[in-house]
């Protein structure tokens, strides 16, 4: 069945999650959807999915106009979707799983009249079902193990044949191989293969190269909701690479050359041991940071940033060595490395970075307040705490009705104004700033990075860790590239594109003595 | 989450007036009455809470007229007599309400005698007897309002009880003290009692991540038990020579005085709740303590990113509510019954948490929830004794203000209000699974 989006456009509040996205996948082909976390691939398959509506646009398969209010009618449309998270019972068989809200029923035979249909459930029939599709795919499911007893990747495979039960002819997968190990990754394109073989398309969202590349018949890229190229596999990593995180939008920062003092930040060999142990989020990252400039770290998200920085700040554990100012912090507490001097913003801003009940003035003093002089003692000092809290949302211009206002009313831009103001609102040695302006309007991104660069002048040591390569080159006086947990190579700020996506696709000694 | 900066308090969008224009006084007035019918209309927590009383007293008026047997037999000649029969309806709910009432707040006959000659401490006995009843389930409120505010359910107000209450009866009758210290002792020995049984659990969670729910209640089984076999033993706290499970009576010195005028007075555990209530006001609002606790339970994550150390919160956070549950169990024994046995121990544990869920787990809610529930309590014992109605009626119209405290969409459905804002009652009733 051949899929055509057109112009499907999908805002929540002011961010346009989708922007007029048109997407034509053809009979029997494997779709690679390309693009960053939260670049809206998911959103867009959700919409064709019937989970979410979309403001404009249309579903058309084999030309004709489709409406899908609901996963129901996705699935009456023959469009199967496997979730990132699966959705199936832990505690059922493959067979009762398979059979969830597509129940076959036993019924009665009696001569002379039509079947009656019972109320009974017929687990043989499911079981039945189960067996066909595995052997018809090659899938190896055993219809009577229980799910929680599977490995993750058969537990995937029990929702394929899920979608496959149900006749689905387009087939979703949403990041199907963050879950799974390299062979079991092996297993689902030989899967996807056969599937294709027998005349069914497929969407496959990822935001791995080399997997789209190895699997796809055609590359989508998706970048802030938008379409932004179309290629085959056969394209270099480094130009899909750059696709992914753009250069579309020029931004530049007015700055003066930096100049690097004492190192503040070093880290010798820092390892932090992965979600599943096996490969390490984190592998013997050494870098070092002077005072007075800054390091930018770029590369493909996911590619063990997040984990660097919490390391970082003493919230994950971690082998190896750091060391501020000279002086060992590896055993520290956050709170100790906040005393020291570091500043820190995190990724994410809901979840790590405000207490969206608070009023901005508590917001503001999330991680100082038991400091003089905003506490003596066990009291707060509520009058130094407005204070500082009228003089902060003064300085840093943040939009909000009264200090009192909770912070998780305001704009995204805003909050990361509140979360800025109170970490580069007090002196500090150390600035690490994660995905700094993610999300934000271009006002706010202006504002951001003149902070920034300000902190920079102030002799602050600044680590900036971003997955958009304009704001590397806009703030960073020197560009690290991290691939799987490694860097994979230093650069000064005038390297090229190029070479920056080759880095990030994980060439590393190729690149060192090729003059690209 | 909200992406925009265009949401204003309600307050502030009904009565944002132009201060240059209109007559002062009226225009204050206006805008106090619109703000009061924008928090009517809007579905205030506040007002959502008073909704829900008056419902469960609505629901509880028409549960007390047709248990009652005159009642029913009117109801069988309806339609001969419909005037009858609902007038027999209203009256048997009235009467319940009224002695409800007297019970509770006040006896109008109490006022006419004082006019008679009559003594006038009488007017307030019916109040004094709501404050003694209050006072326990003000502190097991209190307890269970402290941990929720750290994120913690704390389900062991019980067992907290319990750990308080066991010291404070071995320091009763076991010492020998002068008048006032030996009240302190207990007071001191209660708290104590109840923090180390609220300090295990805190601890638990925060070396082993076992879900303080579920600690809490099997410990509520554990210390009922040890409460048990305890009050059973008469080399443990037993009454010598008793068959019954009562302890001995604490000492004179160690019971907690009445206070104020000629009687009826204020039993000093009552004014021990009500600065447990404040302390924990100024805690919660004005320490850096307390401002770790609303942290991690608002935003653990965002807690832990600020350095503070999250486990340590929640072992302060149990240590803190089982004092007060502790607390609460001093009282009882020192103020009110002088010995520990099943009588004594009552329902206050699971009774705190009910308090707590009405309160909003605000100090100052939790005391008005409390009073509320003591009120009922007292007044109930006298609408026993002047009509046909069981004291249980109550505890039911408790377990509908609770139900429907809980339920905020059932309140404005039935009272047709606008969708709340966001936060407010929702956080507190949609679960434990924090």
């Amino acid at each position: 069945m051949e899929l055509e989006l057109r112009g499907i456009t999908k805002s929540f509040g002011s961010l346009v999650a989708n922007d007029h996205i048109d997407l034509k996948v053809a009979a029997g082909e494997i779709r690679g959807l390309l693009g960053e976390n939260g670049a809206g691939k998911t959103t867009l398959m959700n919409v064709l999915y019937g989970l979410l509506q979309p403001d404009e646009g249309e579903i058309l398969l084999d030309g004709r106009p489709v409406t899908i209010r609901s996963p129901r009618d996705a699935i009456n449309a023959r469009i199967g979707m496997v979730h990132q998270h699966f959705m199936l019972v832990p505690v059922f068989t493959v067979a009762e799983n398979v059979a969830l809200g597509a129940e076959p029923l036993r019924r009665i035979k009696v001569p002379g009249l039509p079947a009656l249909r019972t109320g009974l459930l017929d687990r043989g029939q499911a079981r039945r079902q189960v067996v066909a599709l595995s052997e018809r795919y090659g899938l190896q499911v055993d219809p009577d193990a229980r799910i929680e007893d599977l490995p993750v990747g058969v537990q995937q495979r029990v929702e394929i044949i899920k979608a496959l039960l149900r006749q689905a002819s387009v087939l979703i997968l949403d990041e199907p191989t963050s879950v799974l190990t390299p062979g079991e990754t092996d297993d689902l394109f030989r899967i996807m293969r056969e599937l294709r073989a027998d005349g069914r398309s497929i969407v496959f969202i990822s935001h791995k190269l080399r997997e789209v590349q190895a699997i796809a018949d055609q590359i989508t890229v998706i970048r802030r909701g938008q379409v932004v190229g179309q290629r085959p596999p056969g394209t270099t990593d480094a130009e899909l690479a750059a696709l992914m995180v753009g250069r579309s939008v020029e931004l530049r920062v007015s700055k003066d050359p930096a100049k690097p003092a004492n190192v503040v930040l070093d880290v010798a060999s820092l390892t932090v041991a992965g979600q599943d142990g096996a490969v390490p989020a984190v592998d013997g990252v050494s870098l070092e940071v002077r005072a007075g400039e800054i390091l930018g770290i770029a590369g493909v998200q996911g590619n063990g940033q997040t984990e660097l920085c919490e390391a970082l700040m003493g919230l994950r554990p971690a082998a190896g060595a750091v060391r501020l100012d000279g002086r060992d912090v590896s055993g520290a507490s956050p709170r100790e490395r906040l005393h020291a001097g570091v500043a820190y913003i995190p990724e994410d801003r809901q979840e790590d970075g405000i207490v969206a009940d608070f009023s901005v003035a508590d917001n503001l003093v999330l991680d100082t307040f038991d400091r003089a002089p905003y506490s003596s003692g066990i009291a707060l000092n509520l009058s130094a705490v407005r204070s500082q809290a009228t003089s902060l949302v003064a300085e840093f211009d943040v939009r909000t009705s009264s200090i009192d206002t909770p912070v998780g009313t305001l704009s995204g831009g805003n909050q990361q104004k509140v979360i800025l103001a109170r970490e580069v609102g007090r002196s500090i040695r150390l600035l690490i700033a994660s995905q700094p302006t993610r999300g934000l309007d271009v006002g706010s991104i202006e504002f951001v990075h003149r902070r920034i660069v300000a902190e920079r002048d102030a002799g602050a040591a600044v680590l900036i860790v971003s997955s958009e390569l304009d704001e590397i080159y806009a703030l960073a006086d020197r560009i690290a590239v991290m691939y799987e947990g490694k860097i994979t190579g230093i650069r000064p700020p005038t390297v090229s594109v190029t070479e920056l996506g080759l880095l990030m696709a994980g060439a590393a000694a190729a690149v060192e003595g090729d003059p690209a | 989450m909200t992406d925009d900066a265009s949401v204003l308090p309600p307050a502030e969008a009904a009565g944002a007036a132009p201060t240059d224009t209109g007559p002062a006084p009226d225009r204050g007035r206006l805008r106090y009455d619109r703000a009061i019918l924008e928090a009517i209309i809007a579905g205030s927590p506040a007002v959502v809470t008073i909704l829900a009383i008056v419902l469960a007293l609505v629901l509880g008026a028409l549960i007390i007229a047709f248990s009652d047997t005159a009642v029913l037999h009117v109801w069988g000649s309806f339609f001969a007599e419909p005037g009858v029969a609902i007038s027999t309806a209203w009256h048997s709910a009235a009467a319940a309400y009224s002695n409800l009432f007297a019970g509770a707040v006040v006896n109008p006959h109490t006022i006419a005698a004082a006019f008679q000659g009559g003594s006038v401490g009488a007017i307030f006995y019916p109040l004094s007897q709501t404050a003694a009843q209050a006072t326990p389930l003000i502190l097991t409120g209190l307890s269970v309002a402290l941990a929720f505010r750290a994120g913690l359910f704390n389900i062991g107000a019980a067992s907290q009880w319990i750990g308080g209450a066991i010291v404070v009866t071995y320091l009763g009758f076991g010492l020998s003290l002068p008048p006032v210290i030996h009240a302190i002792v207990c007071l001191a020995g209660g708290f104590a009692g109840g923090a180390v049984t609220g300090w295990v659990v805190g601890a638990l969670k925060a070396r082993t991540g076992a879900h303080e729910v579920i600690v809490t209640i099997m410990l509520n089984y554990v210390m009922y038990n040890l409460l048990s076999y305890l009050l059973g033993t008469p080399s443990a706290l037993q009454l010598p020579h008793q068959a019954n499970l009562t302890s001995p009576n604490i000492g004179a010195n160690a019971q907690l005085p009445h206070v104020g005028g000629p009687p009826p007075q204020v039993g000093v555990g009552f004014l021990i709740a009500l600065a447990a209530a404040a302390g924990m006001w100024w805690l919660l609002a004005r320490s850096t303590v307390g401002f770790e606790f609303r942290t991690v339970g608002a935003n653990p994550s965002a807690a832990r990113t600020a350095g503070m150390s999250v486990p340590r919160t929640w072992v302060l956070a149990m240590l803190l509510a089982g004092a007060l549950a502790g607390l609460s169990g001093a009282v009882t024994i020192q103020g009110t019954f002088h010995n520990l046995n099943f009588q004594s121990y009552g329902t206050y544990g699971i009774d705190g948490i009910t308090v707590a869920l009405l309160g909003r787990a605000r100090p100052a809610g939790v005391v008005l929830a409390g009073l509320l529930f003591g009120a009922l309590n007292a007044g109930s014992t006298v609408m026993s004794a002047a009509t046909s109605v069981p004291v249980d009626i109550a505890e039911v119209i408790e377990g509908l203000i609770v139900l429907f405290v809980a339920a905020p969409p059932l309140i404005r459905a039935v009272f047709r209000l606008r969708q709340a804002q966001r936060g407010g009652m929702a956080a507190v009733a949609k679960g434990w699974n924090g």
